[in-house]
């Protein structure tokens, strides 16, 4: 069996999400290709051929390929496609946007966001806002598949594979690349972070939001939000943790303020050791969370700062 | 011009849903079914663009059973101009299927859009608005949490990773929702009694002369692995001990 999977990067860094769909690929058996299409991105194909496990990267490096657009790729990723029996990339945002129109243009169903990898056909994902779990079968021709990034860790850097340079696919005219607005921030991306600290509307303002941020510096932490957060204009939307929002699992999630909805719950549950701080102690997040602090979380945050500070010294 | 909204029926947002214990599905009866809420901001979405004078007419369809047609009379109510049901005997197709299903209904009513919700709460999939648009060879704008129409072109602000990345696409062109491109209006009482007057087409699938086979199967459900029960902390102090020396996470 000969996997490919679809590398996401900046064009100068694979990124982390594509270290670990190399590791899910790698689960399903057989040889792992690397696509790397991108402009002026020789750097990520040399990243993924160190990846263990990849026995080929292919790189096409193309002016059409320098914003990422999902048209242009899934023709070129459906091309190649023809060549493997499985097709994998992260269900991060690039992911989910790309991948169902590659199965679309081969007409194969796709199984999305997959956590678990029972066999090369069998596969486990969440459903009804991870409240469910179902084993899907999937036995089209050619698998598309997306996986659930912290369902699998990143593949380790001690392979050595060759990079073999590929001709771009055509240009199917069906999209411009207008302009991007990113959110600027030093701390760690809330994806992979170890500590997770979130805001909910508890929180009450975009200053409040700078309590959490005291709190964070100290642990290291990326700062989420709830959906109410991120809709009362506290912090931007790539803040937000939920079914329709990033999904996390780190080591250490706090929810500062948030009533813990089943959409949030979605985002976060699968997170080592969770912490609730809320002065609703009938909230639902207070009844689940491993550790509850009922309280002001205005008073228990520079609290919790200066006793993380005096752990520390 | 004309916009396609396609609709699904699902179990409500706020409902818990459990798996069956002998694991061969979701227990569906007796729960409260709703329209899938980003499917509801499409609907919002296409009526503003009629409101605005940019759209001519905005129909509504809906894949499933018979019970699909509350659903759409609440697309009715919400400004859809008129329906359309594709009765299927089944509710739960895969995307692949409605896709196809889409693809039949797109070329019988030629829209220049067609907007829809980015996922269903239900299968989580996030998978029929890239897969229509594959189909149709249109371009795709995922994931919107701004939409407008100028020049030929709709202009689309897409939730991604890290920020929010704008694109223009040549019409037609397929547009997904995200949850931050409006907030559904209320429905009032005079716009849902007149929903119940405005036209609403019943196709049987058969007639659309689709392929429903597809390689992907269920083979069953489980509840997720349940969490320990938590404890309840009395300080800041306390909660610092515990996660240092029990939880040994900072």
């Amino acid at each position: 069996m000969t996997v490919l999977v679809v590398a996401e990067h900046d064009h100068k860094i694979l990124s982390d999400a594509g270290r670990r769909a190399v590791a899910a690929a790698t689960a399903l058996g057989g040889d792992v290709r690397v696509l790397v299409a991108g402009h002026h991105c020789g750097a990520v194909a040399e990243a993924a051929a160190r990846l263990r496990g990849v026995t080929q990267v292919l790189l096409c490096d193309d002016p059409l390929y320098a914003h990422q657009l999902a048209e242009p790729l899934a023709v070129l990723i459906a091309a190649l496609a023809a060549d493997h029996q499985a097709v994998v990339a992260a269900a991060t945002s690039h992911g989910k946007d790309v991948m169902p129109r590659v199965a679309g243009l081969l007409d194969v169903g796709q199984v999305s966001d997959i956590t678990a990898i029972e066999s090369p056909t069998v596969f486990q994902r969440p459903i009804y806002a991870g409240n469910v779990m179902a084993r899907v079968c999937c036995e089209e021709p050619i698998r598309v598949l997306t996986i659930r990034t912290t369902a699998f860790a990143p593949a380790p850097e001690d392979g050595q594979a060759e990079i073999t340079a590929i001709a771009a696919g055509p240009d199917p005219g069906l999209s411009r690349f207008v302009e991007d607005a990113m959110t600027r921030s030093e701390r760690p991306k809330l994806g992979a972070a170890r500590v997770v600290i979130s805001g909910g509307r508890g929180v009450g303002s975009a200053e409040g939001f700078e309590l959490l941020e005291a709190v964070a510096d100290e642990l290291g932490a990326a700062i989420g939000a709830s959906r109410a957060a991120v809709d009362a204009g506290f912090v931007p939307n790539d803040y937000q943790v939920g079914q329709t929002g990033k999904i996390v699992a780190p080591e250490l999630y706090i929810a500062v303020g948030i009533s813990g909805a089943i959409q949030h719950w979605a985002g976060m549950k699968d997170s080592k050791v969770v912490v609730a701080i809320n002065k609703d102690e009938e909230c639902p997040m207070v009844q689940t969370a491993d550790y509850a602090l009922v309280g002001d979380l205005f008073e228990i945050l520079p609290s919790l700062r200066d006793g993380l500070r005096q752990m520390k010294a | 011009m004309k916009v396609l909204v396609p609709v699904k029926r699902v179990v409500d947002y706020n409902v818990r849903v459990r798996a069956r214990s002998d694991g061969s599905g979701v227990d569906l009866a007796n729960l409260k079914m709703s329209m899938n809420p980003f499917d509801e901001i499409a609907m919002e979405a296409a009526v503003r663009l009629k409101e605005a004078g940019q759209v001519s007419e905005v129909v509504a369809v809906s894949i499933g059973t018979d019970a699909c047609q509350d659903v759409l009379r609440t697309a009715l109510a919400f400004g859809a101009d008129r329906a359309v049901l594709v009765q299927t005997p089944e509710a739960a197709l895969e995307p692949v299927v409605i896709s196809r299903i889409l693809k039949a209904i797109v070329d019988e009513e030629a829209p220049r859009l067609v907007l829809m919700g980015k996922q269903a709460i239900d299968d989580d999939c996030n998978q029929t608005a890239q897969m229509l648009a594959a189909r149709l060879g249109w371009g795709q704008g995922t994931f919107a949490c701004r939409l407008a129409l100028a020049d030929g072109e709709a202009r689309v602000s897409r939730e991604v990773d890290g920020g929010t990345r704008t694109v223009a696409l040549p019409l037609p062109a397929v547009v997904s929702t995200d949850l931050r491109l409006n907030e559904p209006r209320y429905l009032k009482l005079p716009n849902i009694m007149k929903a119940k007057k405005k036209p609403l087409d019943i196709k049987p699938l058969e007639s659309l002369g689709v392929n429903t086979s597809t390689g992907i199967r269920c083979l069953g459900v489980s509840e997720p692995p349940a969490r320990k029960p938590g404890v309840r902390v009395e300080s800041v102090e306390d909660l610092l001990h515990r996660l240092k020396h029990d939880a040994q996470v900072i």
